[in-house]
């Protein structure tokens, strides 16, 4: 059964990567600011992208404000609910979740996770931070221009996105699509640069089977991110070009506002095409780093190697592949070729297993462990049980016949939150928590850390789970009022009041965490370099935070893969993966 | 252990929440009862292993959490229990898709005998369309929409003269019938959308998009539209009304035809429009 080799023996190529040349800072500025370290524009796209976050978490009390109790918020009308809702999604999807996993927890932990000094292009690496700060800065700066942000919808459908009847249909709209490109721009450049680090920069002895899963999931994630970006970007390009040159990529002949338009011939189904051949992956690109992390803090916390990592890893390459052939399950009713619903069924749902592999995996490897509840670990608990629910709604919604009924209600709002909104960010938390003492030196508080971890966890779970069921009544989605309805019973009302009180609490306790992240800078118990006794070679730097090329003189070498944890016969439950074999056989003598 | 038993809590509280809950699917009014016993399958397959593997968890962190001396044990993969969890999964996926796509096959094939019915969407009203006495809908264009012509109908189509034009009143349909409903907008998506019905589907300007039902029982049913049209989309209601055949033909008595709405100049102004463009 055991034939993972874990004494390390084999495996340590020949052919010596060759130490890089290193950029090194001159200044203040090009220290902290225009800065070409991974680590640094890291942290410049970690705190970017939670400060944007920020802006989505209010405007969602905004909407639980309205949904609850409606007509209460004299200063929220229909409009601004639309545009509440559009920037909400696409914040989080896109400039919080994306960015974080990919240009945060990636630029921070791939070099250091797989031996390197930095990413391979730092120059590129520093001006991918930049176009995404000034991507965030347009889409911020919607809500001063005339007419607000745009109002359509995080999908932003035409026609419906570009004509007058919606929200921010003059300048939202356009500054929109020209952040999207920006965006896109931006992640190009550092996603090339994550890429070719993880393929030509690993140290000795870091073969692709010996990589910890994190690097597996967010390597994963940015192949499929550089291959499914370019159809938003056409997209984005294709609507522009329709609002404002009045081209008809997406516009048939319609009526706007009673008269005539000027567009016809164009495919409103094209867009969502285009739109979903970017939009599914994208639920990956944000779920397979989520995947990987939780994968090391279950590994790590649990004093367990990872239960079947060949199989683990398999399962992340093939969701990704996956993913690129079941877009069309977000269109099962949008009037295309009902015939496509048999394909897209069938792999949607074949999708499932991989992803079934993978949690029962991350409970398996609970099994016989040495279960650490410690705040990370809480975290990755609370992952999996919002995980698991949000995937097995998956089977209702990627059902085709099943869909129809659930499409567009409230089953999808809670769906899609449950499975890649809560639980990534279940992830981000616990990663945070996790690698909070690499970055600074200190732990966070736990008492502090336990308390956001209960209220956030359960309250999510009380704001989603009982959602579902409004779906299922039939209560529509992006509805500013529910209005006459003789279907929806009062009943239903007073469950969205009780979902917004409790929205707003949750939200609320975020600020616990951001009051703990503060404080823990100044005042939190100093970590040492490997609090928690990991083997992979992040924790094995010989300065904490790492300095400047991450690696004293000399480049780690990797011996073994990532999970060398309570190794029968070793003295310590951890052997770090830069643990020559001889040492350990020096631990086991002096052991017996 | 607390943290066990609060783990432990979550997924028997989700059970007996969906047990108790007062929120479920509407009664349903059409021959789409197929589509809950679906869902009834779904539930039962994930409500299994949503509880299995929350118990499962619940119970190793009550069994194996951190005390002093515990030791992991060292256990890379185990290639017979990862083949048969797949093969599994693969059965309980298997037992959903099947029956979904049994289902899915019926919605999408239309009975020969259906009656056709069109609903038009527009921001933010709905219209209807049944065909006349020759029981064909005539053609339609949004070039064609005027003030007299709000579906946009062809004045030259003989078949469109019959057609009984509802603008801004409630659908009636008949109990029993099969109907295959067309749906077009002619700005915006839309979603022609009553819960009770359990179908539904876009309306895509540019396209004529349909799906069918057989209403099985009487009543009034409130419309929605269901996919983002704009500021009002909320406020986009109708009423359709499932009738016994004797009142469903003394409603379709009193409805005017298309004929009848358009005064003749209209059709002579329109006419001109059209071929000045």
């Amino acid at each position: 059964m055991v034939d993972i080799p874990y004494e390390g023996i084999e495996g340590i190529p020949p052919a010596e990567v060759p130490d890089v040349e290193l950029y090194h800072p001159r200044s203040w500025w090009t220290r902290y600011v225009f800065s070409q370290d991974a680590k640094v524009i890291a942290i410049q796209y970690s705190l970017t992208a939670t400060a944007i976050g920020l802006v989505a978490l209010v405007l969602s009390w905004l909407m639980r404000l309205q949904l609850g109790f409606p007509g209460t918020f004299s200063f929220i009308d229909a409009n601004q609910y639309l545009q509440f809702i559009t920037m909400h999604g696409m914040i989080m999807v896109i400039y919080l979740l994306t960015a974080l996993f990919l240009g945060g927890f990636g630029n921070y932990l791939i070099p250091l996770m797989v031996g390197a000094r930095d990413m391979v292009f730092p120059y590129v690496n520093m001006l991918s931070y930049w176009v995404y700060l000034l991507a965030v800065l347009v889409l911020a700066s919607t809500f001063f221009v005339p007419g607000g942000p745009t109002g359509a919808g995080w999908t932003l459908y035409p026609p419906q996105a570009i004509l007058s009847g919606t929200p921010g249909q003059d300048w939202g709209i356009i500054l929109m699509m020209s952040s999207l490109i920006l965006f896109i721009i931006g992640f190009t450049m550092g996603g090339l640069n994550y890429v070719v680090t993880v393929l030509q920069a690993r140290t000795r002895g870091m073969t692709l089977m010996r990589l910890p899963l994190t690097v597996w999931g967010i390597f994963t994630a940015t192949v499929m991110a550089l291959l499914a970006f370019p159809a938003l970007f056409v997209a984005s390009v294709m609507l522009l070009l329709d609002r404002l040159l009045g081209t008809s990529f997406f516009m048939p002949s319609l009526v706007e506002m009673g008269q005539l338009s000027k567009y016809g011939g164009g495919s409103p189904l094209l867009f969502q095409h285009l739109f979903w051949f970017f939009g599914h992956p994208e639920v990956y690109i944000v779920a397979l780093p989520a995947f990987g992390i939780v994968s090391d803090l279950i590994s790590t916390h649990a004093r367990k190697n990872i239960f079947g990592y060949r199989m683990m890893v398999w399962a992340i390459v093939a969701i990704g592949a996956l993913s690129f052939i079941v877009w069309a399950h977000h269109m099962y009713v949008s009037g295309m070729f009902p015939q496509f619903g048999y394909f897209f069924a069938t792999t949607t749902l074949i999708i499932a297993i991989p992803t079934a592999i993978k949690v029962y995996n991350w409970v398996l490897t609970l099994w016989r462990g040495d279960i650490h509840l410690t705040v990370p670990m809480l975290f990755a608990l609370g992952f999996i049980i919002t995980f698991v629910n949000g995937g097995l709604t998956g089977l209702f919604l990627g059902n085709v016949v099943v869909d129809v009924p659930l499409s567009d209600t409230m089953f999808v709002v809670a769906h899609f939150h449950m499975v890649m909104g809560v639980a990534p960010i279940m992830v981000v938390l616990g990663a945070i928590y996790h690698w909070y003492p690499k970055v600074t030196g200190r732990m966070l508080n736990e008492a502090m850390g336990k308390f956001h971890f209960w209220v956030t966890f359960l309250g999510a779970y009380l704001i989603f789970f009982p959602m579902h069921y409004l779906g299922l009544l039939g209560v529509p989605r992006r509805y500013f009022e529910l209005g006459d309805a003789t279907f929806i019973p009062s009943s239903a009302h007073s469950l969205n009041a009780f979902i917004s009180v409790v929205a707003l609490t949750v939200g609320f306790s975020q600020m616990v965490f951001l009051f703990n992240l503060a404080w823990s800078l100044f005042k939190g118990e100093a970590s040492g370099g490997n609090p928690w006794r990991a083997t992979t070679l992040e924790w094995q730097t010989p300065e904490t935070p790492p300095g400047h090329g991450n690696w004293g003189k000399d480049l780690p070498v990797v011996y073994r893969w990532a999970y060398d944890y309570s190794v029968p016969g070793a003295a310590e439950d951890f052997i770090p993966q830069n643990q020559p074999p001889r040492a350990r056989k020096l631990i086991q003598g002096a052991a017996s | 252990m607390a943290v066990a038993l609060i783990l432990l809590l979550v997924a028997i509280g989700s059970v007996l929440f969906h047990i108790y809950s007062p929120w479920w699917w509407t009664p349903i009014a059409t021959n789409w009862a197929y589509i809950d016993h679906t869902i009834n399958i779904t539930f039962w397959i994930t409500g299994f292993v949503f509880v299995a593997v929350i118990a499962f968890m619940a119970y190793c962190v009550f069994r194996f959490h951190h005390k002093e001396g515990r030791r992991a044990d060292y256990n890379p993969e185990n290639k017979r229990l990862e083949w048969w969890l797949s093969v599994g999964t693969g059965v309980g996926v298997a037992a959903m898709l099947a029956p979904g796509l049994v289902v899915w096959h019926q919605f999408v094939t239309v009975p020969a005998d259906a009656t056709e019915v069109e609903v038009m969407g527009q921001q933010w009203q709905w219209s209807f369309r049944l065909p006349g006495k020759d029981g064909r809908l005539g053609t339609s264009d949004v070039r064609n929409i005027a003030a007299d012509n709000p579906m946009g109908l062809n004045h030259d189509d003989a078949h469109a003269q019959d057609d009984v034009v509802i603008e801004n009143g409630d659908l009636h349909l008949q109990v029993g019938k099969p109907v295959k409903v067309l749906l077009r907008s002619v700005d915006v998506l839309h979603d022609f959308y009553v819960p009770e019905f359990r179908a539904k589907m876009d309306m895509v300007p540019g396209m004529v998009t349909y799906f069918w039902m057989t209403p099985i029982r009487t009543g009034t049913f409130d419309v929605l539209c269901a996919e983002l049209c704009g500021a009002a989309h909320y406020q986009m209601r109708a009423k359709v009304i499932v009738d016994e055949e004797r009142e469903y033909h003394a409603w379709l008595e009193q409805q005017k035809t298309f004929a009848e709405l358009s005064p003749a100049k209209a059709i002579v102004k329109a006419t001109y429009q059209s071929g000045g463009k």
